[in-house]
């Protein structure tokens, strides 16, 4: 069948419309002048100055922290979660319930977990973000993981009962090998969402070394700079990269399950 | 050795099984055979552990079974998926239940090359379950299943998932294992074809029921009732009252020869039942038989099936004739049969 040349038309203005904004802040990112609006040629300059930003670099620091620690208590948590809700209750309330962290707009799970750290007297820092992106987190690995569980084949575990194993056994070597792809694409999910989180982490963090978004935010009032498009277009880097990886590492596991 | 006692389970509304009692003997291959629905996967499913009975006792060599959870009952299942673990090896399949006893290496490798051998498997040990073919699928879920040398192998339908040609060599191979490994097989199967070619007893359940438990040439020769009848072979069934012991009166037919299985009081309702095999097609103008005309004529090499239309009986009856039949469609014939080749039994039964 001949295809219309036409049809690319909308399908090209789409994807113009899509990255368009974001070739323009790469570009700027790379000018000699001090507008982020008007290109006066090619420099490395910015960058430069953006690693000898003590506040950047901080801001960095912390927001790795507080995402490889939200992402290590969300994968489990969320796989716990899941396997739960899947072997072991039959109610549609709890499972819907489990879905929330997700769904509430941010605003409100920042409030309340501003209010609740308030109740337990908690002296707000990294480690309270770090609790936070953890629950916003762990609804979104457990939803992921939820889906490769509903297509696992329970006999599996049945046979691994009948060959003498215990439940404890039968968990760490059949069922997690059967979820991991949903396991590793869950965390990446999660790392990649701790990593640009700016509500919550604005409300919760009290004294603590800011987090990325929050030192942009910060330096934003200031008026845009292209050393921010800078920080924007290395941003963009890290998550392709870990979006990408998710992605092979979830078809190689998916290809290992089925071999 | 396996003792089943009163054993009821109930799914809401559903009554899967309906105080089943049933007694297998060491080395025996058993059959549980039944329509889908039966209750016969239950069953099984609770003497592996994975389901509880609402009542009833179950019990291996005098102990008690159900008191133990599936991981320490001396018996193994083979799942109708086969359920072999698609990220482990054949051998690493098979050997996992022995890792489980925390056998010493060196006897489980041993173990392992040892079944796998008996298999047929011993150039696939390391391939993964997906680049098998599904006869050698099979092969792997036995072999994983035996090399625990269980007490007891259950196997839920295990030929189910196979086409027809490998189907029949599996026959022939676990009949083959069964004896060589004198492990005591319980098989449950809809296909009643093959729970008589491979069981020594059958069970045959219908809705949560035992129906009857018989050798196979006792089950298709004297079934005991009209469900056993329909369900195991083709049979032609013609109601009617009991009128001795020669025969039922039916309304359309008047008396129709046959031998009860049980005596039976005169007048009660009755089914007469007698195997396609053992019909007759004789002249239009013989002196004995049911007129009818033949309907169709399948011919399937060592046999041909006739079907015949007999006025008065709402299904057509079936015959079967060795070799190609000169009968064509459209004949008009008599069907008649010998007394001692029809069974009757009581209808209500």
């Amino acid at each position: 069948m001949r295809r219309s040349k036409l049809l690319y038309v909308p399908f090209w203005a789409t994807y113009v419309f899509l990255y368009l904004p974001i070739a323009v802040l790469v570009v700027m990112s790379f000018n000699s002048g001090d507008s982020a609006y008007t290109y006066e040629g090619f420099s490395l300059k910015w960058y430069g100055e953006l690693a000898g930003d003590e506040r950047v670099v901080n801001g960095v620091v912390s927001t790795l922290i507080v995402a490889t620690g939200s992402t290590v208590i969300a994968t489990v948590l969320g796989t716990l979660l899941a396997v739960g809700l899947a072997r072991h209750t039959r109610s549609k309330a709890l499972d819907a319930i489990s879905l929330m962290p997700a769904v509430l707009p941010d605003l409100v799970l920042a409030i309340g977990l501003l209010v609740f750290y308030g109740m337990i007297q908690l002296t707000l820092g990294l480690y309270s973000v770090v609790l936070a992106h953890g629950v916003f987190a762990m609804a979104f690995v457990a939803a992921v993981v939820r889906t490769r569980l509903t297509g696992a084949d329970t006999s599996l575990e049945e046979a691994s009962r009948d060959l003498g194993a215990g439940p404890v056994t039968t968990f760490m070597r059949i069922t997690l090998p059967q979820l991991m792809p949903g396991i590793v694409a869950g965390a990446l999910l999660a790392f990649t969402l701790s990593l640009d989180e700016f509500v919550i982490a604005f409300f919760t963090i009290g004294n603590g070394e800011p987090t990325l978004p929050i030192v942009i935010y910060s330096m934003i009032r200031f008026g845009v700079t292209p050393k921010i498009n800078a920080l924007a277009a290395v941003l963009l880097i890290v998550s392709f990269t870990a979006v990408i990886a998710g992605q092979r590492l979830t078809k190689i596991g998916e290809s290992r399950a089925q071999d | 050795m396996l003792r089943i006692d009163g054993v009821s389970r109930r799914f809401g509304e559903v009554t899967a099984l309906d105080g089943v009692s049933l007694e297998i003997g060491q080395g025996e291959f058993f059959a549980l055979l039944g329509p889908s629905g039966c209750g016969k996967t239950t069953l099984l499913r609770i003497v592996a552990g994975f389901e509880t009975p609402d009542a009833g006792t179950v019990t291996l060599d005098g102990a008690d079974l159900l008191a133990q959870p599936p991981n320490r009952r001396p018996i193994s299942l083979m799942f109708q998926s086969y359920a072999l673990f698609p990220h482990m090896t054949v051998a690493k399949n098979v050997a996992y239940g022995l890792e489980r006893e925390r056998l010493p290496r060196d006897e489980v490798r041993r173990r392992v090359g040892e079944v796998l051998e008996t298999v047929g498997l011993s150039a696939h040990g390391s391939r993964k379950p997906a680049q098998l073919s599904g006869g050698q699928r099979q092969r792997v879920a036995l072999a994983r299943s035996i090399v625990k040398r269980p007490r007891l192998l259950l196997l839920d339908e295990p030929l189910s998932a196979l086409d027809k040609k490998v189907r029949a060599d599996m026959q022939l191979e676990l009949k083959r294992l069964q004896h060589e490994v004198g492990i005591t097989f319980v098989v449950v199967t809809h296909d009643q074809e093959e729970a008589m070619s491979l069981a020594d007893r059958i069970a045959v359940f219908e809705r949560g029921n035992v129906r009857q438990v018989d050798e196979p040439i006792a089950l298709y020769e004297r079934p005991r009732s009209p469900f056993v009848a329909d369900f195991v072979g083709a049979n032609n069934l013609f109601p009617g009252s009991s009128s001795g012991l020669d025969g039922i009166k039916s309304e359309r037919f008047g008396l129709l020869a046959g031998t009860p299985l049980a005596e039976l009081p005169t007048g009660a309702q009755a089914l007469l039942a007698v195997r396609p095999e053992k019909i007759e097609l004789a002249d239009e103008d013989a002196a004995r038989g049911l007129p009818g005309s033949v309907l169709d004529v399948s011919f399937y090499g060592g046999v041909s099936h006739l079907s015949v239309d007999v006025p008065g009986h709402d299904k057509p009856v079936l015959a079967a004739v060795q070799g190609a039949s000169s009968v064509r469609a459209g004949a008009k014939v008599k069907v008649r049969w010998e007394q001692e080749d029809a069974v009757i039994m009581a209808a209500d039964q």
